[in-house]
């Protein structure tokens, strides 16, 4: 019998849901509490929980850290980019009122990018650092 | 009434985690205390309606950081005991007492002017709050007030935010990310024969 069977399986039915909490907390903070931050660490908590029960070697097969490096830079790329797109479209930095065809779309359309590139940022930064501080002990 | 136990509770809770930790000479317990505090605080932050600075105390302060804390900690190999002797005392033990009660009543007088919590006259609520409450639903369509505040009014604030976790990511992994490379490794065994 495998070590801490019972860990791996009440694992592998917690992360989907987790993941799925954070998803809804991502893209219902407009409506309820949450947002970006808030779900980019809950997302990285259902990684963190994944590796420290299977270990960190299958936890980096399934998230490479050379992704998580152009994930993390790619969420500030998504929200520095809302900015100057609505700069390209005649507005001001980050005045998302252009951005969609009344001013309403538009600051839905823009609150939802930035959330989302919020979200991408935080979760990979996230699990930079526990994999960072917690693969330094191997050799 | 039942606002106010819960406030009470919760605040003993607090005093009884913050003493524990102070007298806690082992750091994995003082690591737990400390995801406790933050789950009490999370509490705390609900019952004065505060749900999104519940959340976000509850995810990153008894979540994440208690994880980072034990990654740190199995890193670092506590010793048994502690490495450093304790200094000899250069003064009497009423002296730290004054200094304490002094500090604390000046709080105590200092919270006197604060207006009372959640009255509507506080300059909080009538500077730019009544703005936001006014037209934050009408100019973004967005009902979650603090949503709309973060992401679209004070969007600018929220990128640097975001700028600040990516500055993070970068200085961990630049400080202690990447493997030992096997020449630094080589030099080092080299050192430590030369010194032999």
């Amino acid at each position: 019998m495998r070590p801490n069977l019972i860990l791996h399986v009440v694992a592998k039915f917690v992360i989907p849901l987790i993941i799925l909490f954070a998803l809804y907390v991502q893209f219902h903070g407009d409506f309820g509490p949450g947002g970006g931050f808030q779900a980019g660490v809950i997302f990285s908590a259902a990684f963190i929980l994944y590796s420290l029960v299977f270990g960190l070697d299958r936890a980096e097969k399934i998230i490479p850290a050379r992704w998580l490096r152009i994930l993390a830079a790619l969420g500030v790329v998504i929200y520095a980019g809302v900015g100057i797109e609505s700069m390209i479209l005649g507005g001001n930095y980050l005045d998302y009122s252009l951005l969609g065809s009344n001013q309403i779309a538009g600051q839905h359309l823009g609150i939802l990018l930035v959330e989302l590139g919020v979200g991408i940022t935080v979760a990979a930064a996230m699990l930079i650092l526990f994999f960072t501080f917690a693969g330094r002990g191997r050799s | 009434m039942i606002d106010v136990l819960i406030d009470i509770t919760l605040l003993a809770f607090l005093a009884i985690t913050s003493i524990a930790i102070l007298r806690m000479t082992n750091l994995f317990a003082t690591v737990m205390l400390y995801g406790i505090f933050s789950l009490l605080s999370a509490g705390l932050f609900v019952v004065m309606d505060a749900p999104d600075v519940a959340f976000t105390e509850a995810a990153v302060g008894a979540g994440i950081s208690t994880v980072l804390m034990l990654a740190t900690l199995a890193l670092v190999k506590r010793p048994q005991r502690p490495f450093y002797e304790e200094a000899p005392r250069t003064h009497r033990a009423w002296l730290p007492l004054v200094v304490v009660v002094v500090t604390g009543s000046a709080l105590i007088y200092g919270t006197w002017d604060i207006p009372g919590f959640g009255a509507a006259d506080a300059p909080a609520q009538t500077h730019v709050a009544r703005y936001y409450i006014d037209n934050a639903m009408p100019e973004t369509g967005v009902p979650n007030v603090v949503t709309a505040v973060l992401a679209s009014y004070r969007g600018f604030d929220t990128l640097g935010e975001v700028t600040v976790i990516f500055t993070a990511a970068v200085a961990v992994l630049l400080l202690i990310g990447g493997r030992r490379s096997v020449k630094a490794d080589k030099s080092k065994t080299q050192e430590k024969q030369d010194e032999a």
